[in-house]
């Protein structure tokens, strides 16, 4: 049939999101080999990258919500954001593998070279570490009660309990909040530095992506919160809440591995701070 | 265009009636905010063409520096790229912005986008009846990425890196040359053109995995798929799966460079050899993400002009998922002169050659597909069989090179550059060229002319293995490579090379004509123009396809073969 689509998939007019997101991260990287080398424009045009890529972001996922309520993501649309999604968090995965490969070197093959490390994990210019079982083991509490308060949200929403979707949610998100603020708070009152030896680059690069990637799903939940007061989701179809709930219980996954790994088994036995 | 037959045509959902044309976008609309497949493919062709040129440049440019002993032309070239009365160690440090740019540009922003984003683009969709890919604005700002991602890369070029302008640490970025060895700033922005194109890279791996998983038409369960498809599929899982671990390896250059972290610094207990690692734990499954769309392409073709199915089409298809896995346990085989275990060695040595099994499944399967056929020497079949044959030399050097042991004495000499350069250069090039000639009156509307076809690759035949053959001999008199001078004893092969670069050269001066030729004169398109042994979905399409095809899904009869 001419000019009739007979099929469920989504079918999209042109954009100019994509152009604008990528003007806004070429901008922002530009910016940073400016700011880092203490050239012309390095503190102003990195924020004026991040604000077009933030402002293109905010247009592009707008739209994709704008176009959930047109009807346009029938089920097999739904499919692929499953799969997107699903592949999407396979790959920062394996981005976590890279940090954590760089730490196990580190922690199983301590240099004998660097008078800084002396062959030994954590280094001999670490003087004490973190207690793992003091703040980051709240933390620890913190990420794993947020991720049975995001699934009260879920439940509470497949249940049509629109109070309980924004009961768990907010709960979630004061939860990630509180664990970044921890975080914040564990970073200023460290008794290492970041950088100068692999103790210092290996924690605060891999736990610093970690608490990146918080705030990212923080900020996903939060938008999943004005979308319960705007009356968005259905008990069927809710796939922008799942989306942030599957990447929440990644970072929760990931904290695990990070508490495990850097924290109880990286300073075993070691003066705490 | 205007002409579709009017039974093809196939209008936007939102429109109705006009039967003459086929509703595209104004011209900003369609090739600034895209999101149509065929569209986003021919834009990532045309700019892998545009990259091409200006990688294909730097190594004419390499070439001529080494046509003779001693200096020549480095100091002419330091001046083109913008230093003035440059110095002795400037003057040389041109020569490692060349092997780096031409290095980066091949990879990043030649063959993956010409394979998987040109040819990927255009041809997974038809091929298994999809109106088009799952995320279309996603689709286009993976290849946005990748343009973003090049001027970072050009960029580099012109602002200071180690003793001269320009990023001069070789495609691999190694520390601590790249670190502590390249204070400017050149060489971030060559970190940063690699993070962005990543990034696009890792968001098309997600929208073809998706695409190929919930979009086949109906009837086409995996095992129909056309080969091109599982090839496809295989790549975009290495992509998505190898990329982000480079990612955080040159995130944590950026860090050494200049916020103090100490990953690669030994003073701080770092260790470069850790770089290397991560490098090539995304490095090897990298050069498979370049070959296998290749051997996608040369299946349909040999299929096509042999007249018959694929021999063994599920071996096929397996033997591409084989060398994806494997794939990611060869790594270190690059690294064998770091001063590894011999047990690590021998490990990665037996891994390595093991890949050699599915790769030899694939090689005798072409073969066996051609056997008995009824085998018919149009251009494409031509490119494919040379892609076959070149591509086999250079396998067994790399089966060669495996050995760790043998490795000791041809590490970094031109035995390697000849090895990577027989799968690649002349591997994935003359593949992208079989798919060209393949796929170019699908994609324009216009035939080329066979004739001009036939030349340019028997020029092209030639002249690559003019450059790549002699190199092979230069390795194993142990002429080390990155270096813009050598030895008089290696003069004579030198100069071959670089005779057969101009010859090279100039085949793809015959290849422009054929363009313009196809473009101004040649005949319009039959809609399966190779005729019946073309057997996949977009041979029932017009040549050019409709600006949305299949708006009703095409059926796949049980029968059908692949």
């Amino acid at each position: 049939m001419a000019g009739t689509k007979n099929h469920d998939y989504h079918i999209l007019p042109p954009d100019i999101a994509p152009l604008a997101t990528t003007i806004g991260a070429l901008t922002f990287t530009s910016g940073m080999v400016l700011f880092m080398h203490d050239m012309a424009g390095g503190k102003f045009v990195p924020w004026l990258g991040l604000a077009i890529l933030i402002a293109s972001m905010f247009m592009w996922f707008s739209k994709i919500i704008k176009e959930a309520h047109a009807g346009d993501h029938t089920p097999v649309v739904q499919l692929h954001q499953r799969y997107g999604m699903i592949l999407f968090i396979a790959s920062e995965v394996m981005f976590f593998v890279g940090w954590f490969w760089a730490f196990f070197d580190f922690s199983l093959f301590p240099s004998t070279l660097a008078e800084a490390v002396g062959g030994q994990w954590p280094p001999k210019a670490v003087e004490a570490v973190m207690d793992p079982f003091d703040l980051p083991l709240l933390n620890t509490l913190i990420l794993l009660c947020s991720g049975t308060t995001v699934t009260w949200a879920h439940h509470s929403l497949i249940h049509g309990d629109r109070d309980g979707l924004k009961k768990g949610l907010w709960a979630t998100i004061l939860l990630g909040v509180l664990f970044s603020c921890i975080q914040a708070y564990e970073y200023i009152h460290a008794p290492f530095p970041f950088g100068q030896n692999t103790y210092g680059s290996a924690f605060y690069m891999a736990t610093g992506f970690h608490g990146f990637h918080v705030i990212v799903g923080t900020i996903m939940l939060i938008v999943c919160l004005k979308r319960a007061y705007n009356g968005d989701f259905t008990p069927r179809q809710h796939f922008g809440f799942e989306a942030a709930a599957w990447y929440w219980h990644f970072v929760d996954v990931v904290w695990l591995f990070l508490f495990m790994a850097v924290y109880v088994w990286g300073g075993w036995g070691y003066p705490t701070h | 265009m205007a002409t579709t037959a009017p039974e093809h045509f196939q209008g936007h959902v939102d429109h109705h009636g006009h039967a003459d044309h086929d509703h595209k976008p104004s011209f900003f609309a369609r090739w600034f905010m895209s999101t149509n497949h065929k569209d986003i493919g021919t834009m990532y062709l045309i700019f892998a063409i545009i990259a091409g040129i200006i990688g294909g440049l730097f190594s004419g440019m390499m070439r001529v520096e080494l046509a003779e002993p001693g200096i020549q032309y480095l100091d002419i070239f330091a001046r083109w790229f913008g230093a003035t009365n440059p110095d002795f160690n400037s003057t040389l440090h041109v020569w490692n912005v060349l092997i780096t740019a031409h290095g980066l540009i091949m990879v990043f922003f030649m063959v993956m986008p010409a394979m998987i984003g040109g040819f990927g683009n255009w041809f997974v969709p038809l091929m298994i009846g999809a109106p088009d890919m799952a995320f279309p604005r996603m689709n286009n700002i993976s290849f946005w990425l990748t343009v973003a991602g090049f001027i970072s890369l050009l960029c580099s070029a012109f602002v200071p890196g180690g003793t001269g302008l320009g990023a001069g640490t070789g495609w691999t970025v190694y520390a601590p040359l790249s670190t502590s060895g390249s204070p400017g700033p050149a060489v971030d922005f060559g970190i940063f053109a690699l993070h962005l194109s990543g990034a696009g890279s890792i968001m098309g791996a997600i929208n073809f995995i998706t695409t190929i998983f919930n979009m086949r038409a109906p009837g086409m369960t995996m095992h129909k798929m056309p080969l091109f498809v599982w090839s496809m599929l295989v790549t975009a899982f290495l992509l998505l799966l190898s990329l982000p671990v480079l990612a955080a390896a040159i995130t944590m250059l950026l860090t050494d460079r200049n916020f103090g972290t100490t990953f690669f610094d030994p003073s701080g207990g770092g260790d470069p050899v850790l770089y290397q690692h991560l490098f090539w734990f995304f490095g090897h499954p990298e050069v498979y993400i370049m070959i296998l769309p290749g051997f996608g392409i040369i299946s349909q073709i040999v299929s096509t002009f042999s007249k018959k199915p694929v021999f063994g089409y599920l071996g096929m298809a397996y033997a591409m998922v084989a060398i994806g896995v494997v794939g990611f346990i060869v790594w270190a085989h690059h690294m064998y002169a770091t001063g590894m275990s011999v047990n690590t060695k021998m490990y990665f040595t037996a891994a390595t050659m093991v890949i050699a099994v599915p790769t030899g499944v694939k090689i005798f399967s072409w073969i066996a597909t051609m056997w008995g056929g009824s085998l018919e020497f149009k251009s494409p079949m031509v490119w494919a069989l040379g892609f076959i044959f070149l591509f086999t030399v250079g396998g067994v050097t790399g089966v060669v090179l495996a050995n760790g042991g043998v490795d000791d004495v041809l590490h970094d000499t031109y035995y390697v550059v000849a090895h990577f350069h027989y799968v690649l250069s002349l591997g994935a090039v003359t593949a992208l060229f079989a798919g060209f000639y393949y796929w170019f009156p699908k994609m324009s509307g216009r035939m080329h002319s066979e004739f001009l076809a036939h030349v340019h690759f028997w020029i092209f035949f030639v002249g690559v293995n003019m450059i790549f053959f002699p190199m092979h001999f230069l390795g194993l008199q142990g002429m080390p490579r990155r270096y813009p001078d050598y030895a008089e004893a290696y003069q004579h092969w030198n100069h071959v090379a670089t005779i057969g670069y101009m010859v090279m050269a100039s085949s793809l001066v015959i290849w422009f004509i054929n363009i313009a030729y196809a473009f101004l004169a040649g005949r319009k398109a039959e809609d399966s123009y190779w005729g019946e042994g073309a057997t996949t979905l977009e041979w029932t399409l017009t040549s050019p396809p409709p600006f949305h095809q299949f708006e009703t899904l095409p059926v796949i009869e049980e029968a059908a073969h692949h």
